[in-house]
């Protein structure tokens, strides 16, 4: 594992995601209320690309005629066949202890602490003043 | 993307299996696209008048659908028109890297098939097998097209299964399993009729705006899961109809593939339909043989939405059951509930399983070798 400087933090604004690739991986992260997330970019159902996927929330319904609705775009709804993974677990909603994306740590970072190492910055160069989004892969 | 191969469906790489896919669905950019292949006597009328189907329903469905265009969200084409309307994203997309060797595409929209006005149904479903020819067919030599005709005219569909015929580069008549009859009654013989004496496969896609409610005489139901259900019931009712009014002794050369229904269904109907044939022979004794022998031997069937048992293995019972001869890979791309053909029957098969499921079943079945 090795920690890689994937974007500046400024290039992902909140409730947004963007697909990366580290070592050849495609992996998708996200930024839920300032927080990062990152889910490999492939549904462990049939392949597809997670990070194309709707952002939602979780709706639920203890009784009928009562709905709830909570985790405002915290669920990412797979662009193929619409199973939904909790975004900071990769866990599916519906069989979580079968089916779960690949969900990778990701963390905001100043440059002033990166710089003192260990990091990778395949394509993101890293300024002592800036932000940046670091995935360990 | 990149997609790692499940390795338990790993193949060698000398032993590469090409792929034909039964399912795959164009739409033109928009209708207008059909205007130069419509009869001009029909212009006026496109202009003027438009669609106008047996439902009520014209520029909708009567339930919701789950994505836009009822599509993958990555299937848009980025050059724009809506998912399937763009030959060469489609190459790239899905032809390509699966490695598709023959592809059967089934137009859905614009609803030819469904105009209540019949000379305009007729003109438009041969502006539909134009469009193909000319658009796709002639573009594209892996790709062969279905025969869209106007299922509640059955003269006019057996003249246009004649000349579509004629022509080649068709797979098959593509009909669809919800009309104003039962699809077993005498009213539609002449389709059944045209595609055995032109030896072309009778195409049973799932669908078909009829007005009535999907569930069978059960209401109308709520929501678009309940709806994406009932296909499978609709695609039963339609066999049975099929069988018990003896279409299939009626017309002995007849092949028949179900589309998009699943296949979970297909070994209880048979068990079901031989009790029933057993014991009400006398009620119909048109049909000579047990209808699961019918099943078994007229009719293949296409995986996707493909079924997924809870233990995978339960695929190859189904299989077992069915026969292994009979079921032919369909991916449904571009729409939402498509099957990717490196993962979809993730299940254990020997690799003269795989090549019949994934090839040569639907080879024999359209005749494409």
């Amino acid at each position: 594992m090795a920690r890689h400087v994937v974007l500046r933090a400024a290039e992902l604004p909140e409730g947004e995601s963007r697909i990366v690739t580290v070592r050849g991986r495609e992996i998708a992260v996200f930024n839920l209320g300032g927080e990062f997330f990152a889910l490999v970019n492939r549904c462990p159902h049939e392949g597809a690309p997670l990070g194309l996927g709707l952002r939602v929330g979780l709706s639920e319904s203890d009784r009928p005629g009562c709905y709830s609705h909570s985790r405002p775009g915290e669920l990412l709804r797979c662009p193929w066949h619409g199973w939904e993974f909790d975004i900071r677990t990769g866990q599916s909603w519906c069989e979580p202890s079968r089916l779960k994306a690949r969900a990778y740590a990701a963390t905001r970072e100043s440059g002033a602490a990166l710089v003192k190492g260990p990091y990778v910055a395949e394509s993101v160069p890293v300024a002592v003043q800036e932000e940046y989004v670091v995935v360990e892969v | 993307m990149t997609v790692d191969v499940d390795p338990r469906l790993a193949v060698p790489a000398d032993a590469k299996l090409r792929l034909v896919d039964c399912d795959i669905h164009p739409i033109v950019r928009s209708t207008a696209d059909l205007r130069p292949y419509l009869d001009p006597c029909w212009h006026d009328y496109f202009d003027q008048f438009g669609n106008f189907l047996v439902s009520p329903y014209t520029e909708a469905h009567p339930y919701p659908k789950p994505t836009p265009a009822l599509s993958r969200l990555d299937t848009w084409p980025p050059g724009g028109g809506p998912p399937g309307s763009d030959l060469d994203f489609m190459r790239a997309q899905h032809l390509d890297p699966h490695d598709i060797e023959i592809g059967v595409l089934q137009v859905l929209w614009p609803t030819a098939a469904r105009q209540r006005n019949l000379g305009y149904a007729a003109a438009l479903c041969s502006a539909v097998n134009d469009w193909q020819a000319a658009e796709w067919l002639a573009r594209e030599k892996r790709l062969r097209g279905s025969i869209m005709v106007s299922q509640e005219d059955a003269g006019s569909a057996a003249a246009e299964i004649a000349r579509c015929a004629r022509r080649g580069g068709y797979a098959q008549v593509m009909v669809m399993p919800r009309n104003l009859e039962p699809m077993g009654r005498r009213r539609y013989w002449p389709i059944f009729q045209a595609a055995q004496e032109h030896d072309i496969t009778l195409g049973c896609h799932v669908g078909g705006l009829n007005g009535y409610a999907v569930t069978g005489g059960a209401g109308h139901c709520s929501f678009y899961a309940e709806e994406k259900d009932s296909n499978g019931f609709a695609m039963e009712a339609m066999l049975t109809s099929m069988i018990f009014e003896g279409v299939f002794e009626a017309f002995p050369r007849l092949r028949m593939v179900a589309i998009e229904a699943g296949l979970g269904w297909v070994p209880a109907l048979g068990w079901r339909l031989d009790d029933l044939w057993q014991r009400f022979r006398g009620e119909l004794p048109a049909v000579r043989r047990p209808p699961s022998d019918t099943l078994r031997e007229r009719l293949w069937y296409t995986t996707q939405p493909a079924d997924e048992p809870e233990d995978p293995r339960h695929l190859r019972d189904l299989f077992d059951w069915i026969g292994w001869d009979r079921v032919c890979f369909a991916s449904d791309y571009p729409h939402w509930d498509s099957d990717d053909p490196r993962h979809a029957l993730p299940v254990q098969m020997s690799q003269a399983e795989r090549r019949a499921i994934f090839r040569d079943n639907a080879m024999a079945v359209y005749c494409l070798g």
